[in-house]
């Protein structure tokens, strides 16, 4: 009887460990060179940049961002035409090979932070979660420069 | 019989022909030719628009004549091209420093509904001290991208807000008003500066 119990209690322990998200990939995903411009109050969207590197050997995929900073974030594509004309619009889910890079960067990719719920203040930072396909999630504390800042250096 | 069907041909062919240059007109000078985009823009001297600079003063194109220019559109809201358009062009006139003093540098608004005077003197504040922050009525806003044959259009985005495509060139003009060349949004840094100082050049060579 005691035998039995202890199998019963292995097989739902076994059931229960293939049922929990096996965060393929995203674990081996790190984040380089955050950063972000100040804002003017908060009724202007924010934008935030960093480099996205897949240090494991299968594929991952980004599927959204959070943060208490903004009701809506959201990864936006910037881009210019043949024309020089500007638009910007969601970028949707982003794939990232085995051993690759995706950078957000002026001009391109960006954190598109809608609804600021606060100022982003020169000096301080942020926190941003990166919200991946396969369940896993990389969070990254977001440093936030001045509105004339070019880069990760500020 | 003969003479007949010669000049029945030759009818439709002339039809023909008439037909084929009458489409071609319409495509590329008519009514039907692609909004004046990618042309080059006006010389000052022959634009036409009244605006509002972030301090107040009234403004147009003649404001910039005597000076080479360096002037560029875009909105206070745009979280991304703009404020980088303003920060590189902060970079270049930091690396001109002094030169830089001799130019006008311009920030046109394609967002009147927003960016008021207020709004633009808050923004501009934010960048080299040299930029200055145009705006004005919708109609002049829209007479002032047609000289600069620059264009833009209102998108609305899914919170019943809005955003704003727009030319993301950066034009430079001579102290006499006349275009110069411009920089596009992209375009490496180490392109950007000499441009600018073919610019200030024309000047020179007029005064000399």
């Amino acid at each position: 009887m005691k035998l039995t119990f202890t199998g019963a209690a292995a097989a739902l322990f076994f059931a229960a460990a293939s049922y929990a998200p096996a965060f393929a990939g995203s674990e081996d995903v790190t984040v380089e060179d955050a950063w972000s411009r100040a804002s003017i109050g908060t009724n202007r969207p924010g934008a935030a940049y960093m480099t996205i590197r897949n240090a494991g050997d299968e594929p991952v995929t980004l599927a959204g961002i959070e943060t208490d900073l903004a009701m809506r974030p959201e990864v936006h594509l910037s881009s210019t035409n043949d024309q020089g004309v500007s638009s910007m619009a969601p970028a949707g889910e982003i794939e990232i090979a085995p051993g690759a890079a995706v950078a957000l960067e002026p001009g391109g990719l960006h954190a598109m932070l809608m609804m600021l719920q606060r100022p982003m203040v020169e000096g301080e930072t942020f926190a941003l979660t990166l919200r991946f396909s396969d369940g896993g999630a990389v969070s990254v504390e977001v440093p936030i420069f001045g509105m004339a800042a070019r880069g990760p250096e500020g | 019989m003969r003479r007949r069907q010669l000049l029945a041909w030759g009818g439709a062919g002339i039809g023909a022909l008439g037909l084929t240059l009458f489409a071609g007109w319409w495509r590329v000078d008519g009514p039907g030719a692609p909004a004046p985009i990618g042309q080059r823009p006006m010389a000052l001297s022959d634009m036409a628009f009244r605006l509002t600079d972030h301090e107040g003063n009234t403004v147009g194109p003649e404001t910039l004549i005597g000076r080479p220019s360096m002037v560029f559109f875009g909105f206070t809201y745009c979280p991304d091209v703009c404020p980088t358009t303003l920060a590189d062009i902060s970079g270049w006139l930091d690396e001109l420093d002094e030169e830089a003093a001799r130019m006008n540098v311009i920030f046109i608004t394609v967002d009147p509904e927003r960016d008021t005077v207020d709004a633009m003197a808050e923004y501009v504040g934010y960048f080299h001290p040299a930029i200055r922050g145009w705006t004005g009525p919708q109609d002049q806003i829209a007479r002032a991208a047609e000289g600069f044959r620059a264009s833009f259009e209102k998108v609305p985005t899914e919170d019943s807000d809005y955003t704003m495509n727009h030319s993301a060139s950066v034009f430079l003009f001579g102290s006499n008003g006349r275009f110069v060349t411009m920089i596009d949004y992209h375009e490496p840094r180490e392109f950007a500066v000499p441009k600018i100082r073919r610019a200030l050049q024309e000047n020179v060579r007029e005064a000399t």
